[in-house]
């Protein structure tokens, strides 16, 4: 047996690192183990979009919390974290989607996240390239714009600072009920606890676990600088009910600090490759021009796609697995891994030692699929 | 040489042969900086086949063409990194 | 409205050597055939410029031959996108086309080997083959003092080319030992037409000082390069110049084939001996298959366009002519091979990534090239590696990987195909009202 660790977290993602920042913060004997580089899985592939969201009072709490914690670290993180703090601008297409821009003004006022509130012409004069006529919008002030690799490395150095181990290259096969590990060539790491952090690949090492990969395609273009201002994002989905589970895109930009933007968004579940899908990725650019007309003649440089880790009731899962108190889990952030990733690093932290946490930690628990799985 | 096209370098008038590429025009008017790099050094075209993107410019208001790759025309308004 | 949506029996992408000697067989064959090329010129990199003021005869004659071959060439068109079998994306400057085949043949050529030296990211540090082209094309080099420097038989063709066109040539720096540039002098004579041109290029350029065993090591200048120094290893020496022309051999595009799921061998398209790739359909010729010069590329593009138009029996009768160049190939690697000093000409502050401006030394950093992109941004600007990627193949031995479309950068709306009908697979045409699509009442990032 080669040597013993307090904890072995398997995933240098961007979950991962938080996590070990954390674990290695509190005084545990850390190893991080990844079967390719840092962050080159769902991290490398994300929009890295810090938001605050409202679809469910767990959700908000994770992702208020967790936007707290982004802007606590803003002094530490270096340059090439590229944290901008741009704000969101949700868009009203219509009085409808107007009246959405007023119940989560309502939302988010209560709860003391800063927002504005904007007019047609509010509209556009902060976003001069969006297409005349749209309603109005909401600016969320304090949402921001981080380069996702960048930040998953900067925690683990951070983490590597209180004496944290890292190893790329590394797969591993099982997650073991004694806490270690056992790796593709057959070697065992023995440890204290695992955590699996592996992000849409986690049910292959936790089977049954309700983890779905969700596909996305995005768009980076060539320097524009300039050319929108906020992360903006539609409100349209309002209009289009139901059909839960099929293909759908939607309106969403990130103008990042070299000058480039980030054309979102798609999400399609059953489509485990990775090519690009042609018809949803014209129907994601479709909706996209329709929104900034002038898009269309901007230069594009690259396409991709990536898979989020997508759970049935939209919220990750943080903590010990059904399999026992020594192996846990940091999976499931389907696309806000990048925003929660903090607040799920200190959640985990305080879990795992014992300490009181600073929001309810149940709406996560694995514990909550315990009866719905045979 | 009776084909000859004019257009704009930087707002400066400049007369070519046909079959002058934008690349070359902008050579002819004297600038040697197509574009300012990240770091805002001055480069000009490196390999004058359309794949580095070094030459690249505003052509017709149309940013990051590459000059390389696109003949005059008459009246053309190119800008490049000044 | 220009023309958007074309259809033909066989596309070929690249109109130079290769996929004109292609596109010709296949034409007279009795083939729709297409000849699609970024540039507005026929010929490639080798024989740009010919069609104005015609100076090669074999330029002259495949040119006259494609114009009389019945084959279609969409010129200023750029292949981005290999969305689905059958069907090519290109972007050209009235807008997006859309390109049906049933056969393609990818004749895309190669690009120069740049490699990373102090000072070679001024003005007027050119590829000598991208220095020449842009001479043809009206690049003022008349009375210019020009240093030519890198590797392969290329350096010498340009100085002939360039000195033609009225530049002062410096000199000529070939990175190779004399004895072995020496040695593929003498298996010219196995290729009487190559020998007896380089023959004349020699006795024009008579004058200039051809070194070999030398290679650049800086660059120096203010607004643009003013000297260069050069070496042999033992002692450096600077040469005035008001340009260098400087490029290591050449690289194959293989970008476009790998799009279509092409297999590599070895860094170049991997081919059986009918040109056929490892894709359905797809079939290779010139120097995406190895780096052979323009006669190979016209022998194999003969026998691809044999092939494709089902002419086996005309393809197979060139087989043997094939193999002569091969050897030709073969003989040219060995003589040119890069010497081990020229990966570390490059100083930790030397930028290797010209597009985003990463240095070796950020690059260092990192175990691989996927790790240095993702946390150094090299690789990820506008050229996607074409360069800086090259360049650290040769210097840390780290593999490119996956291209992703758009193949060359491309206009957003030229990444919506012009057919959406079709597109939309099975589904309705999908209209930008209809394609208000978002389903969850969910963010969606
Ligand atoms: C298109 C798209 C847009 C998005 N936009 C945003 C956004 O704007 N804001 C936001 O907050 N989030 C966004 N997300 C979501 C975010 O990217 C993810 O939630 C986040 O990156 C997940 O991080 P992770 O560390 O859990 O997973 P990953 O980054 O996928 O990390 C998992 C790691 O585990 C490793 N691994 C897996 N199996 C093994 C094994 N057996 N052995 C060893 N290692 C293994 C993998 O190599 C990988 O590095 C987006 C996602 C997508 C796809
Ligand atoms: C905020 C942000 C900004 C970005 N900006 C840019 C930008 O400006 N320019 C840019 O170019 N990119 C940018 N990127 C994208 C990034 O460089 C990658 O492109 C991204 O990681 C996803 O790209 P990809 O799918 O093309 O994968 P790649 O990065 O190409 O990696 C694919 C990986 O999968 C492996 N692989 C491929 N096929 C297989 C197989 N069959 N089996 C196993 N492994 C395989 C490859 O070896 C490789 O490691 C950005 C990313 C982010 C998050
Ligand atoms: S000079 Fe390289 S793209 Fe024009």
């Amino acid at each position: 047996m080669s040597q013993t660790y307090d904890i072995i977290i398997v995933g240098a993602g961007i979950v991962g690192a938080a996590c070990a920042a954390e674990c290695a913060r509190a005084g545990l004997k850390t190893l991080v183990l990844d079967r390719g580089p840092v962050s080159g899985g769902t991290t490398a592939a994300g929009m890295g979009h810090i938001v605050v969201m409202d679809d469910s009072e767990a959700q908000f709490a994770l992702t208020n919390y967790s936007r707290r914690l982004w802007m606590e670290l803003r002094p530490e993180l270096p340059a090439e974290v590229e944290y901008d703090s741009c704000g969101t601008l949700w868009v009203a297409a219509d009085g409808e989607e107007l009246a959405e821009v007023r119940r989560k003004q309502a939302f988010y006022t209560e709860r003391g996240v800063r927002v504005e509130v904007l007019d047609a012409e509010d509209i556009r004069s902060a976003e001069p390239n969006l297409r005349p006529g749209l309603a109005g919008g909401l600016r969320v002030v304090e949402d921001a714009v981080v380069y996702p690799p960048c930040a998953a490395r900067f925690l683990l150095d951070q983490s590597k600072r209180h004496g944290a181990e890292l190893r790329t290259s590394v797969t591993v096969h099982e997650l073991l009920g004694d806490g270690g590990v056992r790796l593709a060539d057959g070697s065992r790491i023995s440890a204290g606890r695992c955590v699996s952090a592996t992000g849409p690949w986690s049910p292959a090492l936790t089977p049954g676990l309700p983890v779905r990969k969700r596909k996305g395609h995005l768009v980076i273009t060539d320097r524009h600088p300039g050319f929108v201002r906020h992360q903006i994002v539609e409100l349209g989905y309002l209009k289009s009910a139901h059909s839960m589970g099929k293909d759908s895109v939607a309106f969403n930009i990130q103008p990042r600090q070299t000058g480039q933007m980030l054309i979102g968004s798609s999400r399609q579940f059953d489509a485990e490759d990775t090519a690009v899908d042609q018809p949803i990725l014209e129907r994601m650019l479709k909706r996209a021009i329709e929104y900034l007309p002038s898009l269309g003649r901007l230069s594009s440089i690259r396409v991709w796609t990536g898979h989020r880790a997508a759970t049935p009731d939209k919220l990750p899962i943080i903590g010990p697995s059904v399999v026992g108190d020594r192996v846990w889990l940091a999976t499931g952030h389907e696309g806000l891994g990048i925003t929660t990733s903090l607040g799920t690093g200190r959640l985990l932290a305080d879990l795992l030692l014992g300490r009181r946490t600073e929001i309810p930690a149940s709406p996560y628990s694995p514990a909550r699929f315990e009866g719905a799985k045979a | 040489m009776s084909d000859q096209i004019e257009l704009r370098v930087n707002g400066k008038s400049i007369r070519v042969a046909g079959g002058t590429v934008v690349a070359a025009a902008i050579a002819l008017a004297g600038v040697s900086c197509f574009r300012k790099s990240v770091l805002g050094e001055a480069r000009g075209p490196l390999c004058g086949m359309g794949i580095c993107m070094e030459c690249r410019v505003t052509i017709n208001a149309q940013p990051h063409c590459r000059s390389c790759q696109v003949l005059c025309e008459e009246g053309m308004e190119v800008r490049t990194d000044e | 409205m220009s023309e958007r949506r074309f259809d033909f029996e066989i596309v070929v992408v690249g109109a130079g050597p290769a996929g004109l000697a292609a596109a010709c067989m296949a034409a007279e064959n009795g083939k729709r055939v297409a000849v699609v090329d970024d540039t507005p010129w026929l010929g490639g990199q080798i024989w740009r410029g010919q069609q104005a003021r015609p100076l090669v005869p074999q330029a002259q004659k495949w040119i006259e031959r494609f114009r009389r071959s019945g084959a279609t060439l969409l010129d200023r068109t750029s292949v981005i996108a290999a969305p689905r079998a059958g069907v090519l994306l290109a972007e050209h400057a009235n807008g997006p086309r859309e390109i049906h085949w049933d056969k393609l043949i990818l004749a895309t050529g190669a690009r120069e080997l740049f490699l990373p030296f102090p000072g070679w990211t001024l003005p007027g540090i050119l590829g000598p083959g991208g220095l020449q082209s842009l001479a043809k094309s009206g690049w003022p080099v008349s009375g210019q003092r020009v240093v030519v420097a890198g590797s392969g038989p290329l350096l010498l063709a340009v100085a002939d080319g360039l000195k033609k066109l009225g530049a002062k040539i410096v000199s000529i720096a070939e990175q190779a030992q004399w004895g072995r540039v020496a040695g593929f002098g003498a298996t010219l004579l196995a290729h009487p037409a190559k020998l007896a041109q380089a023959a004349r290029i020699k006795w024009r350029l008579l004058g200039v000082p051809y070194r070999c065993g030398v290679w650049p090591v800086k660059a120096e200048g203010d607004t643009q390069i003013r000297q260069v120094t050069l070496t042999d290893g033992q002692r450096s020496w600077t040469e005035a110049c008001d340009l260098l022309a400087c490029g290591f051999g050449l690289a194959p595009n293989v970008e476009l084939p790998l799009a279509l799921g092409c297999e590599l061998l070895e860094g170049f398209v991997w081919v059986d001996a009918w040109q056929a790739t490892s894709a359905a359909h797809v079939y290779c010729a010139g120097e995406p298959t190895g780096i052979g010069g323009a006669d190979c590329a016209l022998v194999e593009g003969q026998i691809a366009g044999h092939t494709a138009s089902e002419h086996k029996a005309e393809a197979q009768a060139l087989f043997q002519e094939r193999s002569r160049w091969h050897e030709f190939r073969s003989a040219l690697a060995r003589a040119f091979a890069l010497r081990a000093e020229l990966k570390s000409l490059a100083t930790a502050d030397t930028l290797v990534c010209r597009c985003e401006d990463v240095s070796l030394g950020r690059m260092k950093q990192f175990a691989g090239w996927r790790d240095a992109k993702l946390q150094s941004r090299c690789g990820m600007g506008a050229c996607q590696g074409r360069v800086c990627g090259a360049a650290a193949k040769v210097i840390f031995g780290w593999g490119m990987e996956s291209v992703r479309p758009p193949v060359l950068p491309a206009r957003i709306e030229s990444l919506i195909s012009v057919a959406e009908k079709e597109s939309a697979e099975g589904g309705k045409a999908s209209t930008g009202s209809e394609c208000r699509a978002p389903a969850l009442r969910e963010y969606e990032n």
